[in-house]
């Protein structure tokens, strides 16, 4: 039950097998190489039927993630836990991210790929995945690491003693190093040292929202993350006091469950450097940064007329970066009068959309856009057009729609207690997620 | 620093060069050549013969090497077994390394390695490694005690690793805990549900697991949580122990972790049930708790969400209180994709309630609207279902449905009168005022389940609608082009008219009806149906009227229900895994017998086995087959348990006619009223019947089929297997050469619950156009069926068709795929073996070959793998698969034996050719040339020459 998979795959979109590594035996590549036969190829061949991630064909179950221009495609043939599969490959994904710096694509494995193995061997062992937390991989495999000291070591010309030394001093950091990946302060080593101490806490919210098309909010959330960045010396504990305005809360794994559980204070023993401390969902008590009232009428057969305001319900004194407004229209579009009263408006035909892009957006303001859109008529039964909804991409920095606030920020360092310093920034971002408005 | 460059190749000389490099003294030159190999390997080439290169690069300080000797030796080990041994001592040597990163990788990696002389070697280091001082290497020792399970079982019971393993829960590490728990659980399911209880979960052990959830990974987060859930409690206060401990799970990143939680807490609630006062605040304040988690987890990518929807979908049936409010978090998004919708869809009308109907009803009418077909016309049933499950609601959904109907769309207005029609069977004699409507869309209908429905309706409403005659005569000008569904709903609406309005008219249109489906059809169902109607008007009017107008059972919405064991069960053990995504038991998709177990002599000619094509080729046959026998079992269950006091509100009628509809079994009171009552769903309905059916337990008192292959009824079983199907029909075989033609061996082994019949073979177009001589299957069981649980042996010769030839280069694949009557297409891959080809009069004299030799492009050499125990062996075995040997020689100054052979193949063109095999007695190691006219025959003749010389074929 615990195992997740007996072998991962990573092919590209036509089915070609990229990079493979087998856990268990029970599967081999020729199996791997019929994804494409009978899932992908299966897909064109029946389009009625709608087909989930995961399949079984025989006793073998396929379950597989599309990522960029790739799968990736994990096999079993015992009643795993699909949704620990699953969550692998989304881990392992931002994994690879994190070692590229980069996206997870087909060049991109063709240009690790000894890294890649190098990581597979890691991330699972006999199907049950292990350790897929890039900060911690990261004192455990380096990107140039050790190719750099293994060169120094062959090049220059050491004596034997030195060696020996050396490769001494090796096994103790490794020792050090599966200590810590192992051990319960697991993102954290010890003995990290900086001449400032500072702490940088970002709030980074996204709104989602489904708007009918008189205004009415149908649904509505903000999906927010705490991202930070702590350059801190040796072992602080850091207190976060959050006003609750909170659903459903996540927490990265260095944050202490039970005492948020039982005093609603985070906290934690930061790992060092970046990463996300928590995320949030807030269903209620949300304020729209913008609200937009849509007016789209089909005129005849050859014209359509759209009619758009956008207006912002935040404070005079933000002001929101570039907003993007997306205006469907029909397939068949030929060209687009447009006047607008504040940036600019093109009609592009790959995004089948007038696309409105105002550079600064101040708040409590209002914009519109008028259009006439020319339609090609055609001796075709015409199909109704679908009526895709307009869709709003902004940033508003500054900007907690959900209401949450951070109320304070404690540092702790128990050996050095008062002694211990450090400079703290919060920053708020407020930014689009799914901002859809029905016409 | 990219790593594109090693894929590069140039291709002529490539093994040998890249030899010559491995054997470089310098480092760096010598790390390059590793990292070509690799990247050969990784693009699927053989690069299996550099084995002794590569393992000469083991003993390294450079840890990045050292990691890609040792991925390249988990990789063909197997095939080189001999030489695998040559890596032991290294092993050995490395699980002793001062650095803790060496000794693990050495422990993991000698696991992998499934030959039976390196295990021996295993278990000392292993138990070393077990008791190490690092945490790292302890966690990987517990892993690799399963590994050695998996090959040999015997020796870690000997060894006492398990005992080791269930110390190692208290270590002092929660990752090492973790890793030994995950590995007895492993352990624990490769025993078989026949093992004992290999953890002996007590309260301390519980408490310890409880104590390092606080503290390991992620992942051993779900290890952990998953024996949580495994872990059988009576007491409600140790429910209440647990589920306080894991609760603050919830708030995990992790979506595995969250989801085990909930399986955890789920069970725990069961149990709580059960103590004083049914803990009803405790279950709702859980309750509360589960609700914006599970939400959560619909931010996830769409993958994600579609494996958390299934699972949410059953934790709805089972605890519909968690997320009654949370209707709109189900709603689609505009981008979502298909599958997600689908589910999404499912999920809003399991929520659907009086409270929030009018929010859904709009949001489904949105839906209608869309441009995505079956999108859409899910919506629509769904609106349907929303009127069957909510009384109140009915009326409501029927507006939204009139309004859908306006809009004039084929698809919609079909769907539309499809659920019109099952809330008719629901509330009958009270919306009828809307027929009018539904009448002014006739045209409109062309898919035979609108027809019917519309049919029915007119039929059963005949008496209010003024003008039913016309209506049914103008869909009986059509009578004998439709469809059977409309063909026997038009005779039933037909008798229901005459009865109810017995008109001159009606009276023209029933024997007009009735002489059609008696005299110009030859669908059984049909016939008999419109033979029985006939019988009854014509002796009794009165009686027929009882039959046929009877007033029929409300039926429900059951459509995508479970059978609440069923659902029990999958909520409670199999949450979060596969068989809940697929709401159906894990023995309808997992094979329960055991991949055998491999030992290293096997694994040798196994290899050549699979060169030969005869091991299990590519997975091919479709759930969905599976899927339609397991709806066919669940149908005849359902009709043969009508007494059974099923908790499923199944009106016996439904039923009935579900099971005709599937089976085509007909039955007196069933085919009265054909087609009307079910409500069609996507997911497949889930029978006890089905539940219960075992697929294995059928074979067990299976009596032996005939035999006509000439082999024995064990032979027969020793077939390699072409296709695995538990639970549907399975196929083993080999293609040999008999009587100068190829002939495939086939064995069928039926495992489904009801007979199969109507077997046809077919192949693909191939190399050598080999295509079978008649596409019917002359199966040697009685009558050509193969009874459930029956193994059924047939011959089937293949002859040469040139135009089914493909182009060259040879290609050894073949495609068949097997008809039958019963669970569809089925298709496998096999490969020819060089032995079925060969002809019998294939040979040439000894001075023509030499002439031949002479002439003949340049030839193509190979040195495959294997030991020829003598020369005379050789001869024989290559004589038995018509190579015929013209010369033998010793070659001077060396040991080595030369053998000159030819063999002719015509299918595909091939033509003569000609070889020529070197080899010392005994040793390791065959080197091949072959000539021939065409160049692609030598790897056809490389491919196939191991099986020959081993004597496999």
């Amino acid at each position: 039950m615990a195992s997740a998979a007996s072998a991962i795959y990573f092919l590209n979109l036509r089915g070609d097998i990229l990079l493979e590594r087998r856990y268990k035996d029970d599967v081999d590549r020729e199996i791997a190489e019929s994804f494409r036969d009978r899932i992908l190829n299966a897909r064109e061949r029946d389009a009625t039927a709608v087909y989930g991630p995961i399949r079984t064909l025989g006793s073998v179950t396929f379950m597989y993630l599309r990522h960029a221009d790739i799968y990736i495609l994990l096999l079993t043939r015992s009643n795993g836990n699909a949704m620990l599969s699953f969550q692998f490959m989304t881990s392992i994904v931002s994994l690879f991210q994190s070692y590229f710096e980069g996206d997870l694509t087909e060049s991109s494995i063709r240009a690790n790929f000894v890294l890649m193995y190098e990581l597979l061997d890691e991330v699972m062992d006999y199907g049950l995945p292990q350790l897929t937390d890039p900060a911690i991989l990261k004192t455990l495999i380096l990107q140039k690491g050790y190719k750099a000291d293994f060169s120094s070591l062959l090049g220059a010309n050491v004596s034997l003693a030195d060696a020996a030394a050396k490769k001494a001093k090796e096994a103790a950091a490794a020792a050090n190093a599966t200590l810590s990946v192992t051990g319960a302060v697991g993102w954290r080593r010890e003995g990290i040292k900086y001449k400032r101490n500072e702490i940088y806490l970002d709030i980074v919210e996204q709104v989602n929202v489904l708007m009918s098309n008189n205004g009415a909010v149908l649904r509505n959330d903000v999906v927010g993350r705490i991202q930070m960045k702590c350059y801190l010396s040796d072992m602080p504990e850091l207190r976060l006091g959050l006003n609750d305005q909170m659903q459903d809360v996540t927490f990265h794994q260095c944050v202490n469950l039970g005492a948020y559980e039982s005093q609603k204070v985070v906290t934690f023993v930061p790992p060092d450097g970046e990463f996300e401390l928590m995320r949030y969902r807030v269903n209620d008590g949300i304020t729209l940064p913008f609200k937009v009232l849509p007016v789209i009428n089909e005129v005849g057969r050859t014209k359509l007329e759209a009619n758009v305001t956008v207006k912002s319900t935040f404070s005079n004194k933000t002001m929101a970066g570039p907003v993007v407004v997306l205006v469907p229209v029909p397939d068949n579009t030929a060209s687009a009068k447009m006047l607008v009263t504040a940036g600019r408006a093109k009609y592009d035909a790959t995004k089948k959309a007038l696309v409105w892009k105002i550079t600064k957006f101040m708040g409590n303001a209002e914009h519109t856009l008028r259009a006439e859109v020319a339609l090609v008529a055609s001796t075709k039964e015409k199909k109704p057009w679908g009526r895709p909804p307009i869709q709003l991409q902004f940033q508003v920095p500054m900007l907690s729609c959900s209401g949450l606030r951070v109320q304070y920020l404690k540092v702790v360092e128990r050996k050095l207690g008062s002694a211990y310093k450090a400079e703290k920034w919060v920053r708020k971002l407020c930014k689009s997620g799914d901002f859809l408005i029905r016409i | 620093m990219s790593d594109g460059k090693y894929f590069s190749t140039t291709k002529r000389g490539e093994i040998h060069e890249l030899k010559e490099e491995l054997r470089s003294l310098d480092r760096p030159k010598k790390k390059d050549a590793v990292k070509k190999v690799i990247a050969a390997m990784t693009v699927g080439k053989d690069v299996s013969m550099l084995f002794p290169d590569v393992v000469n690069c083991m003993q390294t300080d450079d840890l990045e090497l050292k990691k890609l000797v040792y991925l390249y030796l988990i990789n063909y080990a197997k095939t080189q077994p001999d030489l695998a041994i040559m890596a032991v001592n290294t092993f050995v040597k490395d699980s002793q390394d001062p650095n803790p990163l060496i000794r693990a990788l050495a422990v993991r990696t000698m696991g992998c390695i499934r030959v039976d002389k390196i295990t021996e070697y295993l278990c000392d280091p292993l138990q070393r490694c077990l008791k190490d001082d690092d945490p790292y290497v302890r966690k990987t020792a517990a892993i690799c005690v399963a590994k050695l399970y998996d090959i040999n079982p015997e020796l870690v019971e000997d060894r006492g690793f398990l005992d080791m393993l269930r110390e190692m829960l208290s270590d002092a590490n929660p990752m090492v805990v973790a890793n030994a728990l995950a590995a007895l659980q492993e352990i624990q399911e490769l025993a078989g549900s026949g093992g004992k209880d290999l953890l002996q979960m007590t309260s301390q052990t519980l408490n310890k697991l409880l104590a390092a959830l606080n503290e390991c990974t992620e992942w051993g987060q779900v290890f952990i949580l998953d024996s949580l859930a495994a872990y059988d409690t009576r007491d409600p206060r140790d429910a209440e122990k647990i589920a306080e401990r894991v609760l603050p799970r919830l708030q995990h990143v992790n979506s595995a972790v969250v989801l085990s939680a909930v399986k955890v807490i789920l069970r725990c609630m069961d149990v709580v049930a059960l103590g004083p006062g049914g803990g009803e605040e405790t279950i709702k304040g859980w309750s509360k708790k589960m609700a914006p988690p599970l939400v959560t987890l619909l931010a996830s990518e769409p993958e994600v969400q579609y494996v958390a929807l299934r699972n949410i979908n059953l934790i709805v049936q089972r605890r519909p209180a968690i997320l009654a409010n949370e209707v709109k978090v189900f709603f689609c998004k505009y981008n979502d994709p298909l599958y997600v919708k689908m589910e999404k869809l499912e999920i809003m009308i399991r929520l659907a309630s009086d409270k929030n109907i009018d929010q859904v009803l709009l949001e489904l009418k949105e839906y209608a609207q869309e441009v995505d077909v079956d999108f859409v016309r899910k919506s629509v049933r769904a609106i349907g279902r929303c009127a069957v499950a909510l009384e109140k609601a009915t009326e409501r959904c029927i507006n939204v449905l009139l309004e859908l109907i306006q809009t004039k769309v084929s698809y919609v207005v079909q769907e539309a009168i499809i659920v019109i029609k099952d809330i008719f069977r629901r509330y009958p004699n009270q919306y009828e005022s809307i027929i009018a409507t539904l009448c002014d869309n006739l045209d409109s209908l062309d898919e035979p389940e609108a027809k019917s429905s519309m049919i029915w309706i007119i039929g059963e409403y005949a008496e209010r609608i003024d003008n039913a005659d016309e209506l049914l005569e103008a869909f009986l000008e059509t009578f004998p082009e439709e469809t059977a569904m409309v063909q026997l709903q038009l005779l039933t609406a037909t008798v229901k008219l005459f009865l109810k309005k017995p008109t001159e008219s009606a009276q023209k249109m029933i024997s007009a009806v009735l002489s059609c489906a008696t005299n110009e059809t030859d669908n059984p169902d049909l016939r008999d149906r419109a033979y029985i109607y006939w019988r009854l008007l014509s002796t009794d009017p009165e009686a027929a009227k009882d039959v046929v107008l009877a007033e029929k059972p409300v039926i429900a919405d059951d459509s995508s229900t479970l059978d609440p064991s069923l659902l029990e069960q999958l909520v409670s053990r199999y949450l979060a895994t596969v068989a809940a995504v697929y709401h159906r038991p894990p023995e309808t998709f997992v094979s329960r017998q055991r991949m055998a177990v491999t030992r290293a002599e096997e694994l040798g000619s196994r290899k050549f086995e699979e060169d030969d094509g005869a091991t299990p080729g590519t997975m091919v046959s479709d759930n969905n087959a599976a899927a339609a026998a397991g709806a066919a079992a669940a149908a005849v269950g359902d009709l043969l348990d009508l007494s059974d006091a099923s908790p499923v509100p199944v009106p016996p009628a439904a039923a009935v006619g579900a099971a005709a509809a599937t089976r085509g079994l007909d039955d007196l009171l069933g085919g009265l009223d054909l087609g009307g009552p079910t409500i069609r769903s996507s997911i497949p309905h889930i029978h006890p019947a089905a539940a219960a059916a075992d697929p294995f337990a059928a074979l067990a008192n299976s009596s032996p089929a005939p035999i006509s292959l000439g082999i024995s009824p064990a032979a027969l079983s020793q077939l390699p297997v072409l296709l695995a199907n538990p639970g549907g029909v399975s196929v083993q075989g080999r293609l040999v050469r008999q009587g100068g033609q190829a002939v495939y061996q086939l064995a069928l082994r039926n495992d489904t619950l009801a007979p199969v019949d109507g077997l046809m073979i077919q192949t693909n177009r191939n190399s050598f156009g080999l295509s079978p001589a008649s596409q019917v299957l002359a199966v040697s069981a009685p009558g050509g069926v193969i009874p459930p649980g029956g193994l059924a042996p047939v011959r089937v010769p293949l002859l040469v068709d040139p135009s089914k030839v493909t182009p060259p280069p040879l290609n050894t694949g073949l495609q068949v795929a097997l008809r039958t009557n019963q669970v569809g297409v089925l298709y496998f891959n096999d490969t020819v073996p060089l032995s079925a080809l060969t002809e019998e009069t294939g040979t040439m004299e000894a001075a023509d070959f030499l002439a031949a030799w002479k002439t003949l492009p340049p030839e193509a050499s190979t040195r495959l793998p294997l030991a020829v125990p003598s020369a005379e062996v050789a001869k024989q075995r290559l004589a038995a698969a018509n190579l015929f040997v013209l010369a033998h020689r010793q070659v001077p100054a060396t040991s080595q034996d030369a053998i000159y052979a030819t063999c002719r193949i015509t299918a595909g063109g091939v033509g003569q050719v000609l070889l020529e095999l070197k080899f010392v007695a005994g040793a390791g190691g065959v080197d091949v040339s072959v000539k021939a006219e065409r160049q692609d025959v030598a790897q056809l003749v490389f491919d196939g020459l191991p099986a020959v010389l081993l004597g496999a074929a």
